[in-house]
């Protein structure tokens, strides 16, 4: 190109810019109302049964009986004939009633005598004949919001979250006694804890992908939240970074694994509180222990960057908390409001934390050298084997 | 008759609304019947909370009418000529003349629930045929289907007449004319030998054959009932039973008995993919002849047995009033759908 013709493109004014950007939206509009008009595929359908998709969200176990919440993530519009539970007939109120189309959502209500410790089968039948199932393995009632499940549920996160975290931080004096080769061990078991974490998270955010509704898109869902956690917690620290003198760059550090751990509990919370929910926590007791012995090492974790400053227990209490409280809100929220998207979202928020956490780290513990080289070191390879095995013999108590 | 699409279907009956609004309805039968309340309210443990919800559209398919419907009496009479005629013999037998055709069609066998069966003249089970032994039977079988559909009676006849070997299928567009001399006299049955058998007879092709003795059995209320099942998401294991296709039907309705009179239950189970089905009557006693080929009982009792493509005729004569209830005496059966109310008055 020369100068030349770009001297000779017209110059468009303003308004002629906006109206050219919005052609072919006006087209698009236009395209999807022939498509709609004329559809091509009705033509290879012919008579065949429509595709139905209903995905059970929400199963609850009241005294009166069931409410099921169903979400129809087909293509083609629903209608729930029938309700079966264990193999009979049952009477059931639909709230709204009718038909469901594309991402519709209705409310059944199935004034059902279930057995307490009993496993229920719940299944609908479509008009076409197609039947939805849901399995309630263990059928225990459902907690509602009362200040006595708000007082357990705030119980469970202080032990699983809280006070092992808390525990955790009181390795600081030991950790600030140690010498170089010391504290690389310290800072490499720290990253092997975060990475077993970051598996862990997302283990259990694709599994929660997986699980929902296919119109979710539950995969691409958590990758796209974790990658957008991650450059925000990077830019987050960016930011905080710029803000504070040269010296409190160990507190950066610090705080940056304190609010990723903390996203990463709230999750925690919210599986834990879901479980409770769900009558899925049948071992409830072992869980929490393996939740307490598995988080102690986060503590750990954030006074690991420390190690060179010195700290008030102020501001140690603090990162213990910005770490652990998230438990008790995840725990609550898990509890009583359960959804598979908020799940998977808060899940991908936490892997995208730990992520920029392990590589916060890592970068500023190799302080300019490859990372390759860091890594090559006996305490730091040592660090994080030891990191590892201790988060999966920890975690098989979890189960 | 019109091939009817499973769209077509469900855009005509406007589905939506109408469960919704049946429903209501349905419950307030099942209060009438002495169950709790079951207002929306109060979801309480309610002992009668079992049961479809809603209607079927009985002007597709009446069980009510199918029950005492035999030689296509259901239609009016020139309508009735089409499919049925008889013809007086010289040795005094008549030949009963029979236009029968398969078809694909939605039938509704739960509210709001279609299946996409293939049937004999529009309905399941097929039109009940009835002669009596002797009468020459003469059926003109037309296969409007989608697929190779035979007609296989029980009774004797000669084997070209069987409906069951390989050619012996009427292909789709095709017609075959079944002859043979009813008999024995007893409860049969009719159904589709088409291979694969399971599909061609769960789809719903069969129906009920009755050949009356010579000397005719005493007069009764007489009730065709035909034990069925239906797969409806094809996995092998059926999602509704009931008497006559449609689930819970005589739970908000009834079938009205005459107290003293002798009923006369002709039970057919024609149940397929579970071994066996079952009839139990409440707080009765009924006289058991086995496919009705005697005219002394052979047992009696109020639980009887039967395997698939087993039939007997049941008689009994009611002697209290009120509802009695009948059903599968196997639990699951009866809340898939095979249960129901007697009312005698």
């Amino acid at each position: 190109m020369t100068e030349g013709t770009h001297a000779t493109e017209p110059k468009t004014s303003k308004g002629m810019l906006w109206l050219l950007a919005l052609l072919p939206l006006v087209l698009l509009a236009l395209l999807l109302v022939l498509i709609g008009r004329f559809d091509v595929t009705e033509a290879i359908r012919g008579d065949a049964p429509p595709v139905e998709e209903l995905t059970f969200q929400r199963v609850e176990l009241l005294a009166e009986g069931f409410r099921v919440t169903v979400l129809n993530d087909g293509p083609d519009p629903v209608t729930i004939a029938q309700v079966l539970v264990d193999e009979a007939y049952w009477y059931f109120a639909q709230e709204p009633s009718g038909e469901l189309r594309h991402l519709a959502r209705a409310r059944l209500d199935i004034p059902y005598p279930w057995v307490e410790g009993d496993g229920h089968e719940i299944r609908l039948i479509t008009a076409t004949g197609v039947t939805f199932d849901h399995e309630i393995a263990v059928a225990i009632e459902t907690p509602r919001p009362s200040w006595e499940f708000f007082a357990i549920f705030a119980l469970i996160g202080m032990y699983v979250g809280v006070l092992p975290v808390a525990l955790g931080l009181l390795w600081y004096p030991v950790i600030r006694r140690l010498g170089r080769r010391g504290l690389d061990l310290v800072i490499a078991l720290t990253v092997g804890l975060l990475l077993f974490l970051l598996i862990d998270t997302a283990q259990e955010g694709f599994e929660a992908a997986a699980a929902m509704a296919h119109s979710y898109q539950g995969i691409a869902l958590f990758l796209s939240a974790a990658f957008i956690a991650y450059l925000l917690i990077e830019s987050f620290g960016a930011w905080l970074k710029s803000r504070a003198p040269e010296a409190e760059n160990a507190w950066v550090t610090a705080r940056l694994v304190a609010i990723g751990i903390g996203l990463h509990n709230f999750g925690e919370g919210l599986a834990i509180g879901a479980a409770f929910a769900l009558g899925e926590a049948a071992l409830g007791t072992l869980l929490i222990v393996g939740f307490t012995l598995h988080n102690t090492t986060e503590g750990l974790a954030i006074v690991a960057p420390l190690a060179r400053v010195r700290a008030p227990v102020s501001r140690l209490a603090l990162l213990g908390l910005i770490a652990g409280a998230p438990t008790i809100l995840g725990a609550w929220i898990g509890g009583f409001v359960y959804s598979p998207v908020w799940s998977v979202v808060f899940l991908a928020i936490g892997a995208g934390a730990i992520a920029q956490v392990v590589v916060q780290i890592t970068r500023q513990v190799a302080r300019g050298r490859p990372v390759a080289a860091y890594l090559r070191s006996g305490p730091v390879m040592g660090g994080l084997v030891a990191g590892f095995a201790l988060m999966y013999v920890t975690g098989m108590l979890i189960g | 008759m019109p091939r009817i699409s499973r769209r077509s279907i469900l855009q005509a009956t406007g589905l939506g609304s109408l469960t919704a609004g049946l429903g209501a309805l349905g419950r307030g039968r099942l209060a009438a019947a002495g169950a709790e309340d079951l207002s929306p309210g109060r979801m309480g443990h309610a002992g009668h909370a079992m049961g479809v919800v809603g209607r079927v559209d009985t002007d597709a398919f009446d069980p009510m009418r199918f029950l005492r419907s035999w030689n296509f009496s259901d239609l009016p009479v020139e309508e009735r000529a089409r499919y049925y005629r008889e013809t007086k013999q010289p040795d005094g037998t008549l030949l009963r003349e029979y236009d029968l055709f398969s078809v694909d069609r939605e039938i509704e066998i739960a509210p709001g629930v279609f299946f996409p069966a293939w049937t004999y003249n529009g309905q399941v089970p097929g039109p009940t045929l009835r002669a009596v032994e002797g009468d020459r039977v003469r059926i003109r079988f037309v296969n409007l289907g989608s697929h190779p559909h035979t007609i296989h009676f029980h009774g004797w006849h000669p084997p070209e007449m069987d409906g069951s070997l390989p050619d012996h299928q009427v292909l789709p567009g095709d017609e075959f004319l079944y002859e043979f001399t009813a008999e024995p006299f007893g409860l049969h049955l009719y159904h589709c030998h088409s291979v694969p058998l399971k599909r061609h007879i769960h789809k719903g092709l069969y129906g009920t054959f009755i050949v009356d003795p010579r000397a005719p059995r005493p007069p009764a209320d007489e009730l065709v009932m035909v034990m069925n099942g239906f797969d409806t998401n094809f996995d092998g294991d059926n999602e509704v039973y009931a008497v006559n296709s449609v689930a819970h039907f005589h739970l908000t309705e009834p079938i009205r008995v005459e107290l003293g009179k002798l009923v006369r239950i002709y039970l057919v189970n024609l149940t397929e993919f579970d071994p066996v089905n079952s009839f139990h009557l409440h707080g009765m006693f009924f006289d058991v002849h086995r496919t009705g080929t005697k005219r002394e009982t052979n047992e009696t009792t109020d639980t009887i047995m039967l395997c698939q493509g087993e039939r007997v005729i049941l008689e009994t004569t009611f002697r209290y009033p009120g509802r009695f209830m009948f059903h599968a005496h196997q639990s699951e059966f009866a809340e898939l759908g095979w249960m129901g109310f007697f009312e005698a008055a």
